[in-house]
């Protein structure tokens, strides 16, 4: 394999700037945010130098290592901290560098009023650093290491505005549901470690045949457990709402556009896990499923605009991790929808902070309405993103999720029926808030509050959501043409099977842009033509209140894990104090209670000493009576 | 004569003592009392010396002796003393010992 030097630049760059501005303090208040993005930047910039390399060797050549250093050298167990990268990971190197410098840009200023804009981009650089380790990483182990740095920014991102206890509250939820994945993810790591004695990915994709397929199901469940404590996937997707309370950059860039993305990477890199184990794939598949609906679903309730993106972005992880739970011929399309959706989502969410921007930070899409005369540039770039979620050809989704609506459809049977309309449902639905959001924001009446004045952000807000609406535009096109994407991949993964095809591609696109059609009539249809409250609605129906409170999600994390853990604690509680704690007190008043019985023989009569002493030795003398007699 | 007889006084000497010490208040009489104690003891020593036909119980008389009178000297000393700040020379007003 062909090593390089200067990949360690990429992560070092970005960790350079985020020790500089968070030990330098105060003193880089000045030009930190400037150096953070000049880094992430000059990251990019080697990305795209590796870029370039790699596209002028041949397939097999592509990958290149770099050996870091020794890190753990136990007998017949050794991992070096080393990075690889490959052609699934320059796709993720260059979305990470490049959105994340957009993003370094927007948020200059959009933070610019903010006192500690420092420390933001200090988090920001971190974030950075740390997703590239995570998808550089060469083993599992080295991967975890990002795996947690990303948590670790994205708390910190999350509970930015901490002073606020909601907002702190909702980076410490983030981050305990993200935990519960981690402890996926570790035992994942066990798993290959005691059955394969190795945890570097080209070492589990060599032992992977030679392993029972139990133990490769039992690491495949693991891996998904991981990914969808990461990604927000139905069991573990309650965090993400709570995580707009992020600076709006944040929920661009972390919660939309790369770290919640990092499960689709993990199922993707351990392909030769999945493929081996087809239970865990079937299990992966489901997952993907029901979050695309539950998302789906969520979204069409919300009312903070933040918050419908959000659920959104679940859902279309959800399409994501379905399409890498079809297998071989999923991988590729779950990349391309995974690149498509960070440069279409990232837009839209900077779209957002511009319109709370210009709208006092208010969130509440009741209280938006004709800010299209108000805010042209946002809603044009808004707009391009919002025709390619929809999937509106040739904008970027109508490729990638007409490709996954495709392969789910042709995947075979029951599953591939029951997959394609799940999908295709999940199509129309996102039609349908989408386009709530769009009319809600940007067209109707005024609902204003009085203090509002509305106005266009300054252009380095702007410039990145042009660059991202373009993006939008043109990725699927380009990802596309000649099956760019899936090629470029090809080698990483098992070779197709060819299955036969259920329905031809352009019966599937029919169907989706039919769906996408009903959607946004039906969502046209009932807010368009009808005033709409700045207030939600009391009266509605039991669904709608159902779906408003996130379809019972927190309800049932209380009920079914809060609940019985408070008790369990309560219980360790009460045998602590009770028996360790008991049997502790219990010897101390033990002695105190005989002390005290004792005292009243101190009576300082000199008398009654005495007369303790006679009987004393009266006993002492009746008992060696009684011995030697 | 039967050298049991003494041992009998010297245990009815022993219980006289010991009753006046536990039972009378006088710090004086309790005194008188003690010693009558280590004379009764004095008594079973010469006894056993006669009964054994060995000079030990004797030797031992003479020690008794010696720890009586210097006893005495210290004792007399602390009641004198006690007697002079509490005008009392009853055992059970010095009860300061509990405190």
């Amino acid at each position: 394999m062909t090593t390089s030097n200067s990949l360690v630049y990429l992560i070092a760059l970005p960790l350079t700037g985020a020790a500089l501005l968070l030990i330098g303090g105060g003193r880089t208040n000045k030009w930190g945010h400037l150096l953070a993005t000049a880094l992430s930047a000059s990251s990019f910039g080697v990305g795209l130098y590796q870029l370039a390399q790699m596209l002028g060797r041949t397939n097999d050549a592509r990958p290149v290592s770099q050996k870091l250093f020794e890190w753990i050298h136990v007998t017949n167990f050794n991992v070096d901290a080393g990075l690889l990268l490959d052609q699934l990971s320059i796709c993720f190197v260059l979305l990470i560098t490049g959105v994340g410098t957009l993003i370094h840009i927007y948020s200059i200023s959009y933070m610019s009023h903010d006192h500690d804009r420092r420390r933001f981009f200090a988090y920001l650089n971190l974030f950075i650093a740390a997703m590239l380790l995570l998808v550089l990483g060469d083993s599992y182990l080295n991967l975890y290491v990002g795996w947690e740095g990303v948590g670790l920014a994205s708390y910190l991102l999350i509970g930015f505005w901490n002073q606020k206890p909601a907002y702190a509250t909702a980076s410490k939820k983030a981050f305990v549901m993200n935990r519960v994945g981690d402890m996926g993810l570790s035992f994942a790591i066990m798993i290959a470690f005691a059955t394969m004695g190795t945890v570097s990915f080209s070492g589990v994709a060599d032992q992977a045949q030679h392993t029972s397929k139990a133990a490769l199901t039992a690491m495949g469940i693991m891996l998904l457990v991981a990914a969808a404590g990461k990604s927000a996937q139905f069991p573990l997707q309650a965090w993400l709402g709570d995580a707009m309370a992020g600076p709006t950059p944040v929920s661009a860039l972390i919660h939309a556009a790369t770290m919640v993305t990092a499960g689709v990477y993990l199922i993707t890199r351990s392909n030769f896990i999945f493929d081996a184990a087809p239970t865990a794939q079937l299990l992966v598949v489901i997952v993907g499923a029901i979050t695309l609906m539950f998302g789906a679903l969520i979204g069409t309730a919300k009312d903070d605009i933040k918050k419908a993106l959000a659920a959104s972005t679940m859902s279309q992880i959800g399409y994501m991790i379905l399409a890498a739970g079809l297998g071989p011929v999923g991988y590729a399309f779950a990349i391309m929808h995974l690149l498509t959706h960070g440069f279409f989502k990232a837009g839209m969410f900077l779209g957002a902070g511009s319109v709370m921007h210009g709208m006092n930070d208010e969130v509440n899409m009741r209280k938006y309405g004709a800010l299209r005369k108000f805010m042209p540039i946002t809603f044009a770039t808004f707009g391009l993103g919002y025709l390619a979620i929809l999937g509106v050809p040739p904008f970027a989704g109508f490729y990638s999720k007409d490709m996954i609506i495709e392969s789910a459809f042709n995947a075979g049977g029951t599953k591939g029926i029951i997959l394609g309309s799940v999908t295709l449902l999940g199509a129309g639905i996102t039609a349908f808030y989408m386009t709530r959001v769009m009319i809600l924001t940007f067209t109707g009446t005024k609902r204003w509050d009085e203090e509002a004045h509305p106005h266009e952000s300054p252009w380095l807000m702007w410039l990145p959501m042009g660059i991202l609406a373009i993006g939008s535009v043109a990725s699927g096109y380009l990802l596309s043409r000649g099956n760019a994407l899936v090629n470029w991949l090809h080698p990483l993964f098992i070779q197709h099977v060819k299955h036969e095809e259920l329905l031809k591609p352009i019966v599937v696109s029919g169907l989706a842009l039919t769906m996408v059609a009903l959607g946004v009539a039906i969502a046209f249809n009932k807010y368009a033509r009808q005033d709409v409250a700045n207030v939600a609605p009391e009266k509605v129906s039991r669904i709608t209140k159902f779906v408003r409170q996130d379809l019972m999600q927190d309800r049932f994390n209380e009920a079914v894990f809060m609940r019985p853990g408070q008790a369990l604690t309560a219980t360790l509680v009460a045998t602590d104090e009770l028996v360790i704690d008991g049997a502790v007190r219990g010897v101390g008043s033990i002695a105190l209670g005989s002390g005290s019985a004792l005292r009243g023989v101190q009576n300082g009569f000199v008398r009654s000493y005495a007369a303790l002493i006679l009987i004393g030795a009266v006993a002492l003398v009746a008992a060696i009576w009684v011995v030697v007699a | 004569m039967d050298a049991g007889n003494y041992l009998y006084v010297s245990a009815l000497l022993f219980t006289i003592g010991a009753v006046g010490v536990v039972l009378r208040r006088n710090a004086i009489v309790v005194f008188m009392c003690i010693e009558l104690m280590l004379n009764a003891a004095n008594l079973s020593f010469v006894t056993f010396s006669r009964i054994n036909g060995d000079l030990n119980g004797q030797v031992m008389a003479f020690f008794t002796m010696v720890v009586a009178a210097c006893e005495v000297v210290v004792g007399l000393a602390i009641i004198v003393t006690i007697y002079r700040s509490r005008r009392s020379a009853s055992v059970d007003d010095a009860n300061l010992l509990k405190r």
